[in-house]
């Protein structure tokens, strides 16, 4: 069985709920899961429906964040919107975690020449402005979800490799790996039942601060003029909000506002998440 | 300081930076042809072009050759500085990105040094008196900072300084009113740049915030500290003269590392705030499908960031001894 | 002559961590006479550095010195300003510390960590001072002593650094000197260079020396007295051949036992039965006892006091009650 916690550890949830701003964190990413899942259930409007309010109307009862100037509900576009910069995040986070791991561990376990091309890749990306490069890949190969949501994930697949692949080097010259290998285990079950569980801390941590990164890029993708003009995302809002915020400023306030909450949930439940997962930041 | 050997240091990073130079033009070009459709349609962008211009790229560029040969016609032009020709804008694209670079770096530099140094001096404050009540409104605040899109920062920024409180202007680098020339120049600029560059510092200056408090805490335990106090050294110069000078290593590598990002901020808040610099070139580029510009945009900045990463190392070679004299 | 250079009464310096308050040092006394060597002496962890720094007044967060009394050349250290104790730090009383390569600043040059103590203590322009810091690390037999001043410390070897330790603290020629355990993280054939040179130093300047350390053998071949520490407390006081001749304490006993010596022929190593104790929360009573050989019933109940056999010469044990009287408890 895989070594992770000692007897004397304090359960994660402990740790966890001492820090009260993760915990705020925690309940406001859930809240914000909520709007986006079940909000169209209830909506009065259609999101992208035009016409179904007056032009440019301020917040009120009727209409709770507003109209733009098309006549379209700002809270209506605003939960699809929500569900749409939350999928992009967490879809390239989770794709590029995985890859991540995958190339990460194979370079850390069998080292060498996986190691070395692995390191000379990740020192490309490193210097590459990522940002720009995204800008080109979705400018050439289309404006589609799941373009931003590819690109976004193999621009950040590099540094989740890193990680994991300092994890497995410094784990696997451990002693409960050497344990583990004298009692026969195979090279897969090393990888995976040993140092993987162990390794997987910081890489939790670091995904869930990628999902808010991936977030905040997709929106800035969208606010160029890259977004998918089908589904449109909470950063396209904003760019459709620079024309005219100056008599409507409630078309940039909430969209942005929400992914503002998002992000900062994300960061605080990272942090928290850091205390857990970290052992090395543990010992303060 | 031999600086033989510093000049050496600096002689390696600019020579390994020449592959991935390689790799960026490389990148330009797979895109090319990777990408759906006419390879044609990338090397002129979305505007109309005649029949016969049409064919003087086909020829230019070799695209009826093999592909190892279109790829050392490319890179040639690359080296001549040759980054195309935008018909959009009726300019060479390298000049056209040229004339926007002071601006960017305006905005930039002012932003970098200012959210550097604010950074740096809260950071080391912060440090000193931890778990105060302005420690925690501060760690808080830098939180927010940078989980904030930094465009739309710019745009409440717009909307409650420049339209609701009219201090400052709403958009560009300069009125069409103002003096152009001297001083009067000058503070026109300036009264300009404030907004932009402010919302532009604020992820940064968080960034730098958090960094150095937790490098200031983590040196200020060390015991070379101890020493300092032993000799009868007063507080203040132990934190700023030993202890900053050891924190402040990784917060220099962290600017530099983050240039690229500082880079594309740069980008969303040009175009917020119509600040004339490559950035807003970029969104203009992307709103006309204009590939070369974007191609050699996408060249130009990554070789500024390439430049920003070696003079980081530089600086952090000038600040660590141990670096250079091994 | 009578007066002891510096004298400590009653110090108690406590640890305020999340675990629960440190009792590091608990109500300690001691003196040191002009021009004498004066080991400190007990297992890592008993609070003999944190005696250290709280005769400096270096207690940081999460310590603090509660009470007792400091008495360096006639003043009460303890009631300084911080501005005055400054002065006292690194001129009249300086510190040596244990491991060279951590307690000086990688970032700057090793003349210039000199010169910074130079310059706080004397009244010298930057180029006398200069002058001063080249003879400091002269004077601790540094070769080349000219082209050392401008190294960084990691371009030396690290006999070389605790040198460079050691000028730093005696360049202003202090009436003074408190070694914390300055030869541990060295090599061995280093340690006796190092302990010569300060021996010799202390000769030249006629200095007193407070020696910090667990090595036996270093106590009897450069101190005239020592003090014997245990979990935050002294157990025994004495010259150094007295005690290392007839130990009272049990515990002083037992680690003479457990030290190799060519002189005697040990058929078994021996070493102290049991734990050093937890410091949050010390044995009740005597907190030596539940590893002690010797104990009597009371001391599991009550504290013994330090008991005087002489002048000069104590045990904090109940087998003296008797002999002595108690002295101080």
């Amino acid at each position: 069985m895989a070594i992770t916690h000692t007897l004397a550890e304090p359960t994660w949830w402990r740790i966890f709920s001492r820090n009260r701003a993760s915990v705020a964190g925690a309940v406001v990413l859930v809240a914000l899961f909520a709007l986006a899942i079940f909000a169209p259930v209830f909506l009065r409007f259609e999101p992208g429906r035009i016409n179904v309010g007056p032009s440019m109307a301020p917040p009120g009862l009727i209409h709770l964040m507003g109209t733009d100037e098309l006549g379209r509900d700002v809270f209506s576009r605003a939960t699809a919107g929500l569900s749409v910069s939350l999928m992009v995040g967490f879809g390239a986070a989770t794709i590029s975690t995985f890859l991540g791991i995958v190339v990460g561990g194979l370079a850390g376990f069998f080292g060498r020449r996986t190691d070395a091309l692995l390191m000379r890749l990740t020192e490309v990306f490193q210097v590459i402005p990522r940002f720009f490069l995204a800008v080109l890949l979705v400018a050439f190969f289309g404006a589609s979800i799941l373009n931003i949501l590819v690109t976004i994930a193999v621009l950040s697949w590099p540094e989740i490799a890193r990680l994991v692949r300092g994890e497995f080097l410094s784990l696997r010259s451990r002693q409960f790996v050497d344990a583990a290998r004298v009692a026969g285990a195979s090279r897969m079950s090393l990888i995976f039942v040993e140092i993987l569980p162990n390794a997987l801390g910081p890489v939790v941590v670091n995904a869930t601060l990628m999902v808010g990164q991936a977030m905040l890029l997709e929106a800035g993708l969208s606010y160029l003029g890259l977004g998918d003009p089908t589904k449109a995302s909470l950063g396209q809002m904003l760019q459709e909000a620079q024309q005219i915020m100056r008599s409507a400023w409630w078309t940039t306030a909430f969209p942005g506002l929400l992914i503002f909450l998002c992000v900062l949930s994300l960061n605080l439940v990272g942090d928290g998440l850091t205390d857990i997962l970290n052992p090395r930041s543990r010992e303060r | 300081m031999p600086t033989a050997s510093l000049l050496l240091y600096v002689g390696g990073r600019l020579a390994q930076a020449v592959p991935i130079l390689f790799i960026i033009i490389l990148i330009n070009f797979a895109l090319i042809h990777a990408a759906p459709g006419d390879p044609v349609d990338f090397l002129i962008g979305a505007t109309e072009a005649t029949p016969e211009y049409i064919e003087s790229l086909r020829r230019e560029f070799g695209l009826d050759q093999p592909l190892w040969v279109q790829l050392a016609t490319y890179l040639s032009k690359i080296v001549q500085f040759d980054l195309g020709y935008s018909l959009r804008f009726r300019e060479p694209v390298l000049s056209l990105i040229l004339s926007r670079m002071p601006a960017t770096l305006l905005l930039m530099g002012t932003a970098l040094l200012f959210s550097s140094a604010v950074g740096i001096l809260l950071g080391v404050i912060a440090a000193r008196r931890p778990y105060s009540a302005g420690d925690y409104a501060a760690t808080f605040v830098s939180l927010a900072g940078y989980s904030m899109p930094v465009f739309w920062l710019g745009q409440i920024m717009l909307i409650v300084f420049a339209l609701h409180m009219a201090w400052f202007p709403t958009q560009g680098m300069y009125s069409l009113r103002a003096p152009s020339q001297g001083f009067g120049r000058i503070l026109d600029v300036a009264h300009h740049l404030v907004l932009p560059a402010i919302t532009y510092s604020f992820y940064h200056l968080a960034l730098i915030y958090r960094l150095t408090r937790v490098k200031m805490q983590e040196v200020m335990a060390l015991d070379f500290i101890t020493t300092a106090r032993a000799k009868g050294v007063a507080e203040g110069r132990v934190v700023y003269r030993h202890a900053l000078r050891n924190a402040i290593l990784p917060v220099v590598t962290v600017i530099g590392l983050n240039f690229g990002f500082m880079l594309a901020g740069s980008v969303l808040t040009e175009t917020v705030f119509a600040w004339p610099g490559m950035g807003r070139l970029l969104y203009e580029a992307i709103g006309a499908r204009d590939y070369p510009v974007l191609m050699g945009l996408f060249v130009v900045l990554s070789v500024m960031v390439i430049c920003a990463n070696v003079l980081t190392d530089v600086t952090y070679a000038l600040i660590d001894p141990r670096v250079v004299y091994r | 002559m009578s007066e002891p250079l510096l004298s400590a009464k009653n110090l108690v310096t406590r640890l305020f961590t999340d675990s629960g308050t440190v009792l590091a040092v608990d109500g300690v006394s001691l003196h040191v006479g002009h021009g004498e060597a004066v080991a400190l002496v007990g297992e890592s962890g008993c609070g003999k550095s944190m005696t250290a720094l709280s005769l400096m007044r270096l207690v940081r967060k999460p310590g603090r010195i509660i009470s007792g009394e400091v008495t360096f050349e006639g003043r009460n250290l303890l009631s300084l300003s911080e501005r005055e104790m400054r002065d006292v730090r690194g001129g009249r009383l300086a510190m040596v510390f244990q491991d060279p390569m951590t307690f000086l600043n990688p970032l700057m040059r090793v003349g210039e960590q000199i010169m910074e103590a130079v310059l706080l203590h004397q009244r010298l322009g930057r180029s006398a001072a200069r002058l001063a810091a080249l003879e400091a690390l002269e004077r601790v037999g540094i070769p080349a002593a000219k082209n050392v001043m401008d190294y960084f410390p990691h371009q030396l070897s690290g006999g070389m650094r605790q040198r460079v330790l050691i000028a730093m603290a005696i360049s202003s020629k202090p009436a003074m000197l408190i070694a914390d355990e300055p030869t541990t993280a060295l090599d061995v054939t280093i340690q006796a260079q190092i302990m010569r040179l300060l021996a010799q130093l202390r000769r030249e300047l006629s200095s007193s020396m407070l020696l910090i350390t667990h090595d036996l053998g270093l106590v009897a071949e450069y101190c005239d007295r020592v003090y014997v520490m245990y979990a935050g407390r002294i157990v025994e006081e004495g010259d150094v051949f007295g005690v290392f001749a007839n130990p009272r304490h049990p515990y002083t006993r037992a680690l003479l036992r457990s030290t190799l010596s060519p002189d005697r022929r040990i058929q078994k190593l021996s070493s102290i039965e049991g734990q050093p104790p937890n410091l949050i929360m010390p044995p009740p009573g005597c907190r030596f006892h539940p590893r002690c050989g010797e104990k009597l019933p009371k001391c599991a109940v009550d504290a013994p006091p330090d008991f005087a056999l002489a002048p000069g010469v104590g045990a904090r044990c109940w087998l003296y009650e008797g002999n002595g009287h108690a002295a101080a408890p």
